[in-house]
């Protein structure tokens, strides 16, 4: 086990590797340099710099340098743990990441938890009650859930809230709590709010991990070994959590592969909708203002938290399959 | 295979043992009604990518600041019971305190309607020219809102028709693409094996652990400002089936391997059968009615993946017109408040969204004859 978790994790340096090189291409991409925007952004201020100026700040940032000296550059700094200054903000980039990072983790795995939470035991009642109206309506929920994109069930809660019920759902925090440092009253305001962007979130996920959870359990319910620890006298909510339910959860650890990584990602789209705190909106601004290097650190950010989270999955998967560890 | 269900009789079953796959496949998608009934409404919403301004009541494009927020003017069939289609007359107020301008229909105004009514110029193909319209106002001089209108006064049912035109297109084309790239790649990988499998075996998994979302919008950013809607439109469907092969890469190389070793493959190969034949003629078709359930499934996440993109102001941008673009109308809360006709895109995607994947659920059940 310890030997299949090493060598995942001595691939982890390689893959980082390509990605930054990759990221970096991308960001370099859009015609100009962060220096132009930075220079269009003084003149939108009003004030300027000299030509003088602008040569000593470009050959500063290695900006004159060619493509491949740049990328260096870059992942020299990041090595030193310096993702650059940001110029909209004119803040360290790493600073700015790292105040938004923690919520953006926590939305992702409150979400995970309350997929996880709502769809096991829906997914166990359908199957052990197919054809019951409860069992339709999920697959109603199912159909729907899959069919809304986030942004619109976001867009939909906020104006039902606040047309209807006059409150507004956005962000994390209420207002007397949004710059206040860490205490248990704002741990209970946090989670007063996260749990509905978090619905949001996962209700796509929530809806295929019980439609999985209920085909897999349907299957195990029909076996012999169900029919006779019936016969034997088993109660049968005990008989059902103890077999079948254990076997019917293999296959949904391996969703979390895909789940994990697509909840991060995906928190940015609910994140911008429900203006909260979190890395995606900061982004999306980074990369409409060519603000490259916070743009590539959070780029960067969200690769590691994919690899990390199928990583996780696939160490979480050999600890309950043992033919996975022996197959590699 | 399931013979018997289909139609009792012997008449029946010969009909079935002379039956194409293609036969087969039709009968058994045919018994999913919710599958069939979806399937209508895509073919009319296809019918409205066509010529979305023959079904546009006006010019998408055409805005009037007195005309702001109007709210959806629905349509009357009848009128002091003989057919005569109308819809209600509007008037608007401004309210003394708000300065907002109120709209409250007029009980004595009538808009007569008809259909194939004239209205304003388009071209069909961008060749036909003609100012034929489904419905519209008998005098081309009215103006109807049928679903509201936007902040600039602009009519949102010709939008949407516009904008169906842009978003159905996309899904579509990004899938085509990404059934190009994943038949290809992956049938190269299945067939050849060895050192080029792994290769592209390993780009697949490093394309499915990127964060699809960030970098989409990276790479649509990434787009140059001065290029033209056209432009844009075919660089969002590539960025989206860059990711989109993926899936189907690898399930066209798990079908290629368990196939190499078939029976019939082998004889078509004693036969004296080319490499290309036995491809194209003789696996292909065993797996193609799979590939076209899959691929119908991927639809509908192109055009989800298509209408964020959109929404977040990245992807598809004004002046050009998809989903997307139209639900930034309804970004702001407080406007939504007042004008809740904005949202009525957002159910247009649902709707179209929930028909793929009926249709796509009922094409996989039909595809797979051991499925029951």
């Amino acid at each position: 086990m310890t030997r299949y978790i090493l060598q995942r994790l001595a691939l982890l340096p390689l893959l980082m590797l390509i990605y930054s090189f990759v990221i970096f291409a991308i960001i370099q991409a859009p015609p100009g340099d962060f220096l132009t925007a930075y220079v269009a952004t003084l003149a939108s201020s009003g004030s300027s710099l000299s030509a003088e100026q602008i040569a000593a700040l470009r050959s500063q940032y290695g900006l004159d340098q060619p493509f491949i000296v740049q990328y260096f550059l870059w992942l020299k700094h990041l090595f030193h743990g310096d993702f650059g200054l940001s110029l909209e903000y004119q803040r360290p980039n790493a600073e700015l990441i790292g105040e938004q990072l923690g919520l953006t983790l926590a939305l992702a795995l409150f979400s995970f938890v309350l997929t996880w939470v709502i769809a096991i035991p829906a997914g166990i009642y359908s199957a052990t009650h197919p054809r019951s109206w409860i069992d339709h309506a999920l697959t109603v929920v199912n159909y729907i859930g899959v069919a809304t994109p986030n942004f619109m069930l976001a867009l939909i809660l906020m104006w039902v809230a606040f047309a209807y019920f006059d409150i507004s759902v956005t962000g994390l925090f209420s207002e007397e709590y949004v710059n206040a440092p860490w205490s248990v009253g704002r741990v209970w305001d946090l989670l007063g709010h996260i749990w509905l962007p978090a619905l949001v979130l996962g209700i796509a996920g929530t809806a295929r991990l019980s439609r999985i959870m209920r085909a897999n359990l349907l299957d195990e319910l029909n076996k012999p070994y169900v029919v006779t620890a019936r016969a034997k006298g088993m109660r049968e909510w005990r008989l059902v959590l103890r077999y079948p339910v254990r076997l019917a959860f293999n296959p949904l650890v391996s969703t979390i592969g895909w789940y994990l990584p697509l909840l991060f990602s995906g928190s940015l789209i609910v994140a911008t909708v429900m203006n909260l705190p979190n890395i995606g909106p900061l982004l999306l601004r980074a990369l409409i203002n060519q603000d490259m290097y916070l743009a590539g650190g959070i780029l960067l950010i969200y690769s590691f938290l994919t690899v990390v989270g199928t990583l996780l999955s696939d160490v979480a998967l050999a600890m309950i399959d043992p033919r996975i560890r022996v197959e590699r | 295979m399931t013979t018997v269900d289909i139609a009792g009789g012997k008449e029946a079953e010969d009909r079935i043992a002379v039956a194409s796959n293609w036969k087969l496949v039709w009968w058994r998608f045919r018994r999913h009604h919710l599958a069939m009934a979806s399937g209508v409404l895509l073919i009319l919403m296809y019918l409205v990518v066509v010529a979305p301004s023959f079904f546009s009541t006006q010019d998408p494009e055409r805005t009037d600041a007195t005309k702001a927020f109007i709210p959806p003017q629905s349509i009357h069939l009848f009128d002091d019971g003989r057919l005569a289609p109308w819809v209600p007359g509007v008037v608007g107020k401004r309210n003394p305190t708000t300065l907002r301008m109120e709209w409250a229909t007029d009980p004595n105004k009538k808009v007569p309607v008809t259909f194939f009514a004239r209205g304003f110029h388009w071209r069909l193909f961008g060749l036909i020219g003609t100012d034929l319209h489904l419905i519209g106002p008998v005098d081309p001089k009215e103006r109807i809102f049928l679903l509201g209108s936007d902040r600039l006064g602009r009519d949102q049912w010709s939008r949407i028709m516009h904008g169906t035109q842009t978003s159905m297109t996309v899904g579509l084309v990004a899938v085509a693409l990404s059934v190009i790239l994943g038949v290809v790649l992956g049938g190269i990988s299945g067939y050849v094996g060895g050192k080029t499998d792994q290769l592209i075996q390993r780009l697949i998994e490093l394309l499915q652990s990127v964060p699809t979302i960030p970098i989409w919008l990276a790479l649509s950013a990434a787009l140059p400002r001065d290029w033209t809607p056209i432009q844009v439109f075919f660089a969002i469907t590539v960025i989206l089936s860059l990711v989109g092969w993926t899936t189907l890469g690898r399930e066209v190389r798990g079908r290629f391997l368990a196939l190499r070793e078939e029976d019939f493959v082998l004889a078509a190969r004693l036969a004296g059968c080319s490499r290309m034949r036995i491809i194209l003629r003789h696996m292909v078709p065993t797996f193609l009615s799979h590939i076209i359930a899959t691929s119908s499934l991927a639809i509908p996440v192109m055009i989800i993946n298509e209408t964020s993109l959109s929404f977040l102001g990245i992807a598809i941008r004004p002046p050009a017109i998809s989903w997307g673009v139209l639900l930034q109308e309804a970004q702001n809360i407080q406007t939504l408040a007042l004008a809740p006709w904005l949202l009525l895109p957002g159910l247009v995607v649902i709707v179209a969204v929930l028909a793929f994947n009926l249709v796509g659920d009922g094409l996989r059940d039909a595809a797979d004859p051991y499925s029951h």
